[in-house]
């Protein structure tokens, strides 16, 4: 007789019930917590109170942890299977996912190089540009692929620095508060990451109009949820990535970081 | 008796006091909390940092039994043992010094008093120098007084200097230790003018912090500081003590700050009369650490009085 | 009893002083013999001459290894001809993966390496494990995270492997070398036949254990020990397309002469003279630090050196002051006491090199300055040294010595600065001391020399090309930039 998993959120770095204490039925059988917007509200202290910390990690440093979270995600390779159903897609999912950790945990160290610049500027000053990250970032899983779909957009984001609020895809929550296990043993500091359950018509809003915010991710997102999103976000001119579910590259790393250039003078 | 130099165009003479570079000093300072002390030595590295304690209460709750038990346990760190030698001194507020007075007739162990509206010192001249004056007549041999951080800040070096001339002469014969607070500085130029500027003033000792503010002493901070009194030394002749305070809590620190001590100021200031440290709760480590040297066991807290 | 101050300070004395803290050797095991590395497994040599490594500080024998002949070294070549055939048409992520499992089992077993590496060298236990472990862990992760990505490393280019390198590597940071040269070269989808010094061989064989425990493909990397005869066999072998050296100029120049008209891709990272300038504006004691840091660490076995202090003629006194102080500080002794800040030299001839240089140097007229030091009776061991007085015709202030000897010379203006800094063939490194922003951009401007350390010294990083100019070499190593020399780009 198995002693059965609670499913909980992951908020700073704890495995937590919801602060609204409601739950919901996704698949009619397991209870998942049911996010309220003070959960939200929460995580995105949390969050922000961790952005310093992450942000002034060496880039080795990040690049070594992401790289452990593939450890993990692999060595848990026959929980996640079961999640996802089992099956050559799982299979497939669940590689992949191994995957985009392993290729992003390679960019951290090398971001500046692709994407920053000496710029030869037409006068004595020596001018650099280089990339940092924006801050506090909303993910919101797409539901068609619970677990790759959420780290193919976690990563990137946490590759450049910045933290995470993630929404776990509505129907089938599992694969990211599982994920939430892997990130948890992964030298992952408190905050950085944090996944919360619920209903999406009642999170969305919450998200998109956080003042706290600094951009929000929507490939997890249909038409008209991009547009009441793009709307609630000019409250805080908050950054809205569209890139689609496909890209994997240094510029969707870029999409969730901020370009500053610095100027000084040569001379003796 | 150390008496100030005599400055004029303080302003530009601190705005032209040599710069501090952060990350090699860390990095100095880094290597040197590396070194390892060989067993048989770290006993007396252990004794030292007991002779070289200040056993500090500075709390609004402090009272003339509180004050009591720490005299009790300055002077005799642990109870049935005759091999620990008594700390240096004791450091308590003014209204303590009384206590202090009674509880350690006869003993070695010096008393020192907070003076100069501390920790802030926030407060007018006149009242930093009479509360000097009085707990001098009160029984304090040192007083452990804070620079006036308002005025340093916004660079009045005139006002910062006058002030601790003013309050060394009021401490007459006891020793003056400066607080240059060195967290709310802001970095290590500043703290490395802040040193410059209380030894050139009469400071007897420079101390870091009052222990009241985070971050308190750490290992860089005093690097800087004694770096600014070895440049002193050399252009002046006149020694200068350094005391850390605030965040020592385990005699592994402690032993680091001897470390550096004597690698940036050599064997001469291997004393109580010029190194200090201040700390409350360190003293029960370090015991624990000389039976763990003693004995080979690592210890337990409950077979150490807590006073 | 009271002690008097003179007691204490004496008593002071012996507790900082004398403070032996030795790193524990009893888990690690080096093996009596080793053979050669060849097919993903050691091998006998087919070379029947064999030669002892050695602990410089004890002169004890550590282990035999052998010297690989025409017959090895051509062997190595094949097998990693055969492994490139497969291994540069294994998926780009497969690449990356071994390459990341060979970095965590440095990080694995760094301790190990650290000891071995202190041992077989020379080098003072603090920077073996504190420097050139972790640099190697982190050059392999570095170049791990490359080996997927690069489409992305050369605008508008698709990167293709060479095929077979031949890679020979100096005796001062022996593993560290040997990452720097394999973890681009296999990132780039090469394989590698690699020769280390013959001083330093044992930490390449604790690597040949890695490439088994990471199960790489066999023939991917081939270690085949040996003297200079063996290293030239490695170089000049027909079906060796890159090679990669580091070393004296000196070989250098006999390298490229004889490889010319060959179509083998070269880089050459050889020595240098550099020039440590100190404006009077340096904050001066970390600017001590940053000077004793660039030619005291690893014995100033170091190429980038900074060999030659320039300091600004109106703080010269203070300086040398305190850095004469701060030399009578350093800690000679044994390389596996963690205390240690100087360890051995590295071989006998290294330190005949260094006596004779030396003795040059007070011959023509310059003033030593040696702290009172003790050398222990076997070993080979010199004292850290400075010299003032010195000008720019003395040989030491031209010649690489490849020791702890500093030469002090003095300037007036960032002028005259800048082109004694630069009168010299070599162009490896240079460092610059000054508060002030715009005036460390514009010597960074005029130095010629690969890096250029402003407010700091001997700084070291797998994102951060390294590389000389003029007799120093050319290529460099590090950064996007280092996976150049391991690809054509088509």
């Amino acid at each position: 007789m198995d002693v059965r998993k609670t499913y909980k959120l992951f908020l700073n770095g704890e495995f937590v019930r919801s602060e609204s204490g409601r739950a919901y039925r996704p698949d009619g059988s397991v209870n998942v917590p049911r996010g309220s917007r003070k959960d939200l509200r929460d995580a995105v202290r949390a969050a922000r109170t961790a952005f310093p910390g992450w942000a002034a990690r060496t880039a080795m440093n990040r690049g070594q942890i992401l790289y452990r979270a593939a450890e993990m995600l692999d060595g848990r390779a026959a929980q996640f299977l079961e999640l996802l159903g089992g099956g050559v897609r799982a299979r497939r999912e669940l590689d992949q996912s191994v995957e985009a950790l392993v290729w992003y945990a390679g960019w951290t160290d090398k971001l500046p190089q692709i994407t920053g610049t000496v710029n030869p500027v037409a006068g004595p000053y020596f001018n650099f540009t280089i990339p940092e990250p924006t801050g506090v970032v909303a993910i919101v899983a797409p539901e068609e692929s619970p677990l790759l779909g959420l780290v193919r957009r976690l990563a990137p984001a946490l590759c450049g620095g910045n933290v995470v609020i993630a929404l776990a895809a509505e129907s089938s929550p599992l694969a990211a508060l599982t994920l939430a296990e892997v990130l948890a043993t992964s030298d992952v500091p408190a905050g950085v990451v944090n996944i919360i359950s619920g209903q999406r018509k009642e999170l969305l809003p919450t998200l998109a109009s956080h003042m706290d915010v600094n951009a929000i991710d929507v490939a997890g997102c249909n038409g008209n949820e991009v547009k009441a999103i793009e709307e609630s976000a000019a409250g805080n001119i908050k950054r809205v990535i569209k890139l689609t579910q496909r890209e994997q590259s240094p510029h969707l790393i870029a999409a969730f970081m901020e370009m500053k250039t610095v100027w000084h003078p040569i001379g003796v | 008796m150390a008496t100030a130099l005599s400055l004029t165009h303080l302003g530009s003479l601190m705005r032209g006091v040599r710069s501090v570079d952060e990350v090699g000093a860390d990095e100095r300072a880094a290597s040197l909390a590396k070194r390892s002390i060989k067993k048989s030595s770290k006993l007396w590295a252990l004794d030292l940092a007991v002779r070289c304690m200040d056993l500090t209460t500075l709390e609004g709750a402090d009272t003339p039994g509180k004050v009591a038990a720490m005299c009790a346990k300055a002077v005799r760190p642990k109870p049935g043992d005759r091999t620990i030698p008594s700390v240096a001194a004791v450091c308590v507020y003014p209204l303590r010094i009384a206590d202090c007075v009674e509880h350690l007739r006869g003993s070695s162990v010096r008393i020192a008093s907070v003076a100069t509206a501390f920790p802030s010192g926030q407060s007018f001249t006149s009242i930093k120098v009479a509360e000097t004056e009085e707990a001098v007549r009160e029984g304090a041999q040192e007083i452990d007084m804070v620079i006036d951080r308002g005025a340093f800040l916004s660079g009045d070096y005139q006002r910062v200097y006058d002030e601790i001339v003013a309050v060394k002469e009021a401490s007459g014969d006891a020793h003056l230790k400066v607080i240059l607070e060195t967290g709310e500085l802001g970095n290590y130029d500043a703290v490395r003018r802040a040193s410059i500027l209380a030894m050139a003033a009469g400071a007897d000792f420079i101390k870091t912090s009052t222990g009241k503010v985070q971050p308190a002493a750490t290992l860089p901070v005093a690097l800087v500081m004694m770096e600014a009194i070895r440049d002193f030394v050399r252009e002046t002749g006149r020694p200068v003590g350094f005391k850390a305070a605030g965040g020592i809590r385990t005699a592994k620190q402690a032993i680091s700050y001897l470390v550096v001590t004597y690698e940036t100021l050599g064997p001469d200031w291997m004393t109580p009369d010029r190194l200090r440290l201040g700390a409350s709760t360190l003293l029960n480590d370090v015991l624990m650490q000389i039976d763990k040297e003693r004995t080979g066991a690592y210890q337990s807290g409950d077979y150490f009085t807590v006073d | 009893m009271a002690i008097t101050k003179k007691q204490t300070a004496e008593l002071a004395k012996q507790v900082f002083e004398y403070a032996p803290a030795p790193e524990a050797i009893d888990h690690i095991k080096i093996q009596p013999r080793y053979g050669l590395f060849i097919g993903g497994r050691m091998v006998d040599a087919h070379g029947k001459k064999r030669f002892p490594t050695i602990n410089p500080a004890t002169e004890k024998t550590l282990s035999e290894v052998a010297e690989a002949d025409g017959v090895d070294v051509d062997r190595a070549v094949k097998a990693a001809g055969k492994a490139f055939d497969s291994w540069s048409h294994l998926s780009a992520s497969r690449r990356a993966r071994y390459l990341f499992r060979i970095s965590r089992l440095i990080q694995e077993r760094s301790r190990e390496l650290a000891v071995v590496e202190t041992m077989d060298g020379g080098k003072p236990i603090k920077e073996s494990r504190d420097v050139d472990i972790p640099l190697s862990a982190a050059h392999f992760f570095y170049y791990a995270g490359w080996a997927d990505k690069l489409e992305w490393a050369f605008p508008n280019r698709k990167p293709r492997p060479i095929g077979v390198a031949g890679q020979v590597i100096p005796w001062n940071f022996p593993l560290l070398m040997l990452a720097w040269k394999i973890a681009p070269a296999l990132a780039a989808g090469n394989t590698v036949v690699l020769k280390p010094a013959e001083t330093t061989p044992l930490s390449a064989m604790v690597f040949a254990e890695i490439c088994m425990q990471a199960e790489l493909p066999p023939g991917v990397v081939n270690i085949v020990t040996g003297a200079g005869n063996t290293g030239f066999l490695v170089v000049s072998h027909p079906h060796v397309k890159k090679v990669a050296f580091t070393g004296s100029t000196e070989v250098g120049k006999l390298i490229q002469r004889a490889i010319a008209g060959t179509g083998k891709r070269l880089t050459l990272e050889l020595g240098g003279k550099a020039a440590n300038i100190v404006f009077e504006d340096a904050p001066l004691d970390q600017a001590v630090e940053g000077i004793v840091n660039g030619i005291y660490f690893n014995q100033g076995h170091v190429c980038c050196a900074g060999s030659r202090l320039l300091v600004q003629e109106s703080i010269a006194e203070p300086l040398l002051e305190k850095l004469k102080r701060r030399l009578s500080t350093l800690r000679l002794g044994d390389p596996l006491d963690k205390n240690t800040d100087i360890g051995a030299i590295n071989s006998r001839a290294q330190l005949e090199k260094i006596q004779g240089l030396v003795e040059s140097g007070v011959e023509e007229g310059a003033e030593l300055y040696q702290p009172e030091c003790v050398l222990p009776e076997r070993g080979f061991w010199f004292p850290p040294s400075l010299f003032t007085n010195v000008s720019q015709s003395y040989r030491i202030a031209r010649e690489e010595i490849f020791g702890p000897v500093l030469s002090v010379l003095t300037f007036r203006t960032p002028n005259e600065a800048v082109e004694k800094a630069n009168n010299t063939p070599y162009g490896l490194s240079a460092g610059v001391w000054t508060d002030k922003g715009s005036r460390i951009l514009w010597m960074a401007e005029r130095l010629r020399a690969g890096v250029v350390w402003a407010n700091t010294f001997n700084r070291f990083d797998p994102t951060s090309p390294f590389g000389g100019y003029k007799e120093s070499g050319f290529g460099r190593e590090g950064g996007v930039h280092g996976l150049l020399p391991y690809v054509e780009l088509t």
